[in-house]
């Protein structure tokens, strides 16, 4: 079953699921088109990121399960391999690499996560 | 019309690749093209690191720049393709496949190749040169059909290919022609320690000994030397030097030296001014420079003056060298062997420990010239600081290699970094100045190590100057004020001991409380897990109440390994296990397909299983009564054992059961770091309870307690702390360490560094631990007490709890598992697929 539903002038949103389904000040992964999308709840400012579930430096999936914080406001995502960062705005790697990760828009309505793909 | 200058570079090594990376960080608006040719099939790698090819058999790793990096910046890069002929008329090089490439400016980055002995013989199958990573996969092929190697050659580059050899699994034999190893930096002592060193790790080492022919039909199966004697063998690597690439240029007309390699001037240009070389194929005033520092200080020259004409002059380069062979530092600097007039040496020999350091000093003895270190050089860097920045010597200049022998343990001398001047060389690879390093910390707010080799590269060539560099910034951030204490990171203005006391004061039971209370933003990595520690080492509540703020092994309550699965390691405290509970794991490895393998703790690890399975698996064991091993957790591990006094017929107490004993009681405790015990039956030790935290070895009147060792990176005997302990007193007196240790150590500091760091050490520890100096030995214990009876198994809360259990799932929206884990078969068993690829 495909959960596409409203389609704005070139980003398709799909509907990845609730916002129970990701925990508070944590984050989780949904498949999307077939892709690995990771989810991340910043529940202290009410907040949310979505990026590739990859992390570029030993190409694994994994990042939904890093851990999340900021580095001067920054906020940002450990991987758990190998604590590289990165920046959940831009996808820059905080931690002195080269490589960087895929971000998402991602939007909550009525308790529902949608994170849009660029068609 | 263009206005465009080609650059041609031939050689794709590390300086080659270095011009390039210079060149193109100083011409921003791309006024130069640059095509490199290179004779090699893949791009330019680490020659400095090649023998980790060894381990990783991945060339990837030691690549400088992928491919990718070259198209990115513009970069015409052409591999396989060695040139042939320099055509200095019409400016332009043919390729062996007959490609013409036209230059304005040519830079020959040709470097070196081995130097092979015109030995008759030596075209016979088996014989190998050790240069390129074409050279190690064949000597890996010819390593699995042999027993006995040879390197001839005991340089450094022997020495490296002979722990190639060894490393392969083979019996390595180093045959050197002079008297002694690495003649060219070690004196006769230093070369002397160095070899016992290294044939109590298995090479064996032929010193004056002069090969006359190799035998054997086709392959190579003994080497014959002048002193008639013999040696059957296998394979040979030759490693006796090397020897510049300078036939393109020879060919060309361009002046070449006598020995070889072609003469530059001190802008590294060569006889013809559009021509320059530079590395190991140059030879400056008569000096080939066999290192890589010197072959980029050679690059930046060149560089430079393509921008800025006569801008820059390479100087005599040096050589001053510091590495690791097989284990054993060795290293060497300035005027090693103390050729200027009238110099002194102090010199400093355990032959026990294999250490050897020799200090030259200046005529007027006020100066340090160079040296000589084997078997721990870890004052090297400041050494050297002091050599080439002429600094004045202290009072006692044997303090520089003995260490200053007062009360107490000294420091390592960090704050001598500071006294060095703003222009000593830090990282010669890349020439960052002291000053650079310092002013990236002031003027750029750069605060760690990884942002420091981002914003200045040093430290990123060999990484020897990486101490040196962290205490530049630990030094000036103190300097300036911004660091006064060790605060845990941006989000916590305090220390690991000060947040314990206040979250026990104000009874804070969750992070996000704490964060809000006593810190400011989102948290990171780095405190999370560290408050999460505290909390845990306090409360002891379930953790996954609070999972997203454990670490890596702890949020899933198993070890996160290489493809993203997990492995599972039930206790079986003390090593003792019945054959019914063999059964149960050996019966859920197989329906589960999990790869199984025997842990240095004497348990059983099952590696393999999907985050979604991990509930199942722990419920069946748990059902048939196994419990958490904590292998994931920051807490105690295992307590070893030896079989005791039951079973063994040297035994004199009960080991295993003290141990079982031991283990129960401190199970589940989370502290700073890993904890690991021992107990051993009697003075053989077989427990080897000296390299634990806590290790415990029976004696005829009970215990002999020792604290604070550890194995690993950087292995340290565990210290003798109480003698002829009843088993009462012996676990009093870990209750009281333990929590002394979780009150007061830093976030991951293991045991043993923080006794190195305790000031007063072991004796302070007694005097806090046996005669309660502070008066808190019974608070200890009731904290203690408390952890132990608030013991859970973690894994029965999760399996027990719907809603834990929950959490381990894949993916939020689908029950699909992830289809990107792929497994191989090794030896029978399952191993994780494309680790990297």
């Amino acid at each position: 079953m495909k959960n596409a539903t409203t389609v704005t002038t070139e980003i398709t949103w799909y509907k990845a699921g609730t916002i129970k389904d990701v925990p508070e000040n944590g984050g989780a992964c949904a498949m999307i088109q077939g892709n690995q999308i990771a989810i991340f709840n910043f529940t202290r400012s009410n907040e949310w990121f979505a990026t590739d579930n990859m992390c570029p430096h030993k190409k694994q999936m994994i990042l939904s399960k890093g851990m999340i914080g900021d580095i001067s406001g920054e906020p940002k995502v450990a991987c758990p391999f190998h604590k590289k960062s990165f920046s959940l705005k831009d996808g820059n790697c905080l931690s002195g690499d080269d490589y960087s990760i895929k971000t998402y828009p991602i939007k909550v309505e009525d308790n529902l996560i949608y994170i849009g793909i660029k068609e | 019309m263009k206005n465009e200058t080609q650059i041609l570079v031939i050689g794709n090594g590390m300086v080659g690749y270095k011009f390039c990376e210079k060149l193109k960080k100083k011409d921003p608006s791309g006024r130069f093209k640059i095509t490199v040719l290179g004779e090699e099939p893949r791009p330019a790698y680490d020659r400095v690191h090649l023998s980790e090819y060894f381990a990783t058999r991945s060339a990837d790793h030691l690549t400088m720049a992928p491919l990718e990096w070259y198209a990115e910046n513009n970069i015409n890069l052409v591999l396989g393709n060695p040139v042939v002929l320099i055509d200095r008329e019409k400016k332009s090089v043919t390729t062996f496949s007959g490609d013409v490439y036209a230059y304005d400016k040519l830079i020959l980055a040709t470097g070196s190749a081995a130097f092979v002995p015109p030995i008759k013989g030596v075209e016979k199958d088996g014989i190998y040169v050790y240069r390129t990573i074409e050279d190690l996969e064949m000597m890996i092929n010819q390593a699995q059909k042999s027993k006995v190697g040879a390197v001839i050659g005991g340089g450094l580059l022997g020495l490296e290919a002979a722990k190639a050899l060894l490393d392969l699994g083979l019996k390595p034999h180093v045959i050197e022609f002079a008297s002694r190893l690495m003649p060219r930096q070690l004196d006769e002592a230093g070369s002397k320690i160095l070899q016992e060193k290294l044939e109590s790790l298995g090479l064996s080492i032929h010193l004056n000994k002069s090969t006359s022919y190799f035998d054997g039909e086709e392959s190579v199966t003994a080497m014959q030397f002048a002193d008639d004697t013999r040696l059957d063998l296998d394979m040979v690597v030759v490693s006796a030097g090397i020897k510049p690439r300078d036939e393109v240029a020879k060919k060309a007309g361009l002046t070449v030296g006598p020995r070889g390699g072609i003469e530059v001037n001190d802008t590294l240009q060569t006889s013809d001014p559009n021509i320059f070389a530079i590395g190991e194929c140059a030879l400056h005033w008569g000096m080939i420079y066999g290192l890589v520092a010197p072959g980029y200080e050679m690059a930046e020259v060149v560089a430079e003056n393509l921008i800025n004409e006569h801008s820059k002059e390479f100087r005599s380069f040096d050589m001053s060298t510091k590495l690791k062979l097989i284990g054993v530092d060795v290293a060497s600097f300035g005027d090693a062997f103390g050729a200027e007039e009238g110099s002194v040496a102090i010199t400093y020999e355990n032959k026990d420990k294999g250490i050897y350091k020799r200090l030259n000093l200046s005529a007027d003895k006020k100066r340090v010239i160079g040296g000589i270190l084997v078997g721990d050089a870890e004052s090297y860097n400041m050494l050297l600081q002091m050599v080439n920045n002429k600094m004045s010597l202290p009072p006692d200049p044997e303090d520089l290699i003995l260490g200053s022998r007062g009360e107490g343990k000294s420091e390592g001398g960090n704050a001598g970094v500071m006294s060095l001047p703003d222009e000593a060389l830090i990282c010669s690879c890349e020439g960052i100045t002291k000053g650079a390093i310092c002013s990236a910390v002031i003027d750029q707010n750069i605060s760690d190590l990884a942002s420091m080799k981002k914003c200045t590269k040093a430290g990123t060539g060999c990484g020897g100057c990486v101490p040196m560099v962290n205490d530049l910034i630990s030094e000036t951030l103190k300097s300036q004020g911004k660091v006064v204490k060790k605060v845990l990171c941006e989000h916590f203005d305090y220390s690991r001991q000060e947040l314990l006391d206040l979250i026990k004061i104000n009874a804070y039971k969750n992070y996000d409380l704490v964060l809000t209370e006593l810190g400011k933003g989102h948290g990171c990595e780095t405190c999370k897990p560290a408050v999460a520690s505290i909390l845990a080492s306090v409360w002891n509540e379930v953790i996954l109440k609070q999972a997203t703020i454990q670490d890596s092994n702890d949020r899933f309550l198993a070890n996160l390994q290489k493809g993203g699965t997990y492995s599972v390691v039930p206790r079986v405290a003390g090593g003792e296990i019945t054959a019914d509970k063999l059964i149960v794991l050996g019966e859920v490895a197989k329906k589960y397909d999990l790869y199984c393998k025997i842990t240095g703790g004497q348990r059983i690890d099952l590696f393999g299983a999907p985050v979604h399975l991990l509930p199942d698996i722990w419920e069946e064991l748990i059902h048939a009564g196994f419990e958490s091993g904590h292998a994931y957790g920051k807490s105690l591990r295992t307590v070893k054992s030896c079989v005791g006094s039951t079973w063994c017929r040297f035994g004199i107490q009960d080991a295993v059961s003290y141990a079982i004993r031991i283990e129960d009681r401190y199970k589940g405790i989370r502290s700073p770091h890993k904890v690991k015990m021992a107990v051993s039956g009697c003075v053989r030790e077989c427990a080897e309870a000296q390299s634990k935290d806590f290790g415990i070895i029976a004696t005829e009147k009970g215990w002999n307690l020792y604290v604070c060792g550890n194995g690993g990176a950087k292995p340290q005997h565990a210290l003798l702390f109480a003698t002829d302990l009843d088993d009462e007193t012996c676990i009093q007196y870990i209750d009281r360490i333990m929590i002394f240790y979780i009150r007061t150590a830093e976030p991951l500091m293991r045991t043993a560094t923080w006794i190195n760091k305790l000031e007063g050490g072991i004796d302070y520890l007694r005097e806090v631990i046996i005669n309660d100096s502070l008066g808190m030995c019974s608070q200890f214990e009731n904290e203690l007490q408390l952890l132990v009876d608030t013991y859970h198994c973690e894994w029965k809360e999760v399996v027990e709890n719907p809603e834990l259990r929950k959490r381990f799932s894949t993916f939020i929206n689908s029950d699909e598992t992830d289809e990107t884990m792929a497994f191989s078969e090794m030896r029978t068993q399952k191993k994780p697929a494309n680790w990297n690829a």
